[in-house]
């Protein structure tokens, strides 16, 4: 081995380090990536809110494209992204938002719906966390892309922002066939 | 740490009153102190002892998902007590251990897990360090051994005799003065 070469090698080592390092900066450890994406929707029924007569479940998530969109009127970034959720709710016919309303008090959040607009076709009210444990939400905001069979195509963590729809969102789903698409499942 | 995600204060609050409250929070901290850390699992009763310890070493080994570097037993995030609730209510309703485990990996991944499972997406964390160590410990031991072939290169004839030469003229002037 050549004298250059053997002092390449560090070199060449810590080059790598250095991307390795650089690729750990623009990673957010607070993302954990869910182990539902691909399987369908788990099983949950509970009370609409502002209508606990009617019954949010599954069958709701069945026959169309689905974002299911967990909020909460304490939560700040949940605010910042209702503009964004208006938005698509005019934009994508295609496409139902439900709601799942996460450790909220029943006055509040339909304090907030009445205050900036109600995107969603209907909210679940989940106060206890019993649904939202069973889709492994551990924060607020969280977005599940479900599609017409209840399968889970991708799950965003954060709040929704202009764009993420187009380039995060979309591309996991086919809206002529409203099925998640294979490759990213 | 909170449940929040972005914001780090909770509901809305005029700065002054928050300030006061940080205020009289900081005052009485060393009178509350020694009880943060135990009441969170105080309220969770088993008539089995083993169950008991069981929730305690699970609860230890579970990893809260908002405070990252906190198990579930340590954590004081809202997420912590729902999830210490859902691990009570199994344990009280006969599942097992791994049971209990399968069930949060199902839904939150292996992330839970303060000791993950050997698979291959977990490869490079098992065996990684043994690889560095593997490398490191290759090189220092070709470094050492370069190092001792080089002294015990022998003076070839030509060198001895020049080596004696130097070592018996004393007369040299290539000697110091001093």
């Amino acid at each position: 081995m050549g004298k250059t070469l053997k002092f390449l090698i560090p070199l060449a080592l810590f080059a790598g380090l250095v991307a390795l390092l650089f690729f750990g900066l623009g990673t957010d450890p607070r993302k954990v990536p869910s182990p539902l994406v691909g399987k369908p929707a788990p099983t949950f029924s509970l009370p609409a809110l502002g209508d606990p007569g009617r019954t949010v479940s599954n069958a709701d998530l069945l026959g169309q494209v689905s974002l299911v969109n967990v909020w909460a009127s304490w939560c700040y970034s949940c605010r910042a992204e209702h503009a964004q959720l208006m938005r698509l709710a005019r934009e994508l016919k295609e496409v139902q938002i439900l709601g799942l309303n996460w450790k909220d008090t029943e006055a509040d959040a339909k304090q907030m719906l009445r205050a900036s607009g109600d995107p969603y076709r209907v909210s679940a009210f989940d106060p206890d966390n019993r649904a939202g444990i069973h889709w492994g939400v551990y924060g607020a905001p969280e977005t599940f892309l479900v599609d017409s069979e209840g399968r889970i195509c991708y799950k965003k963590i954060g709040p929704v922002e202009p764009g993420t729809w187009e380039t995060e969102l979309a591309p996991t789903i086919d809206l002529t066939t409203k099925k998640c698409k294979e490759s990213r499942s | 740490m909170s449940r929040f995600r972005l914001a780090a204060t909770g509901r809305p609050g005029s700065p002054r009153t928050l300030s006061v409250v940080v205020l009289a929070g900081l005052l009485s901290l060393p009178l509350v102190a020694p009880l943060a850390g135990a009441f969170t699992l105080e309220e969770f009763q088993f008539s089995d002892p083993a169950r008991a310890e069981e929730f305690k070493r699970l609860t230890e080994e579970l990893r809260c998902l908002v405070c990252q570097n906190e198990s579930l037993a340590g954590s004081q995030a809202d997420l912590a007590q729902d999830l210490r609730e859902e691990v009570y209510r199994l344990l009280q309703s006969g599942k097992s251990r791994q049971e209990v485990i399968d069930f949060l990996v199902e839904r939150y991944g292996d992330f839970v897990l303060y000791d993950p499972p050997l698979k291959p997406s977990t490869y490079p964390l098992w065996f990684g360090p043994l690889l560095l160590a593997g490398v490191g410990g290759l090189f220092l031991f070709l470094t050492l051994r370069n190092k001792r072939e080089a002294r015990e290169q022998e003076l070839s004839a030509e060198e001895q005799q020049r080596l004696r030469a130097l070592l018996a003229d004393d007369s040299t002037p290539t000697k110091d003065k001093a």
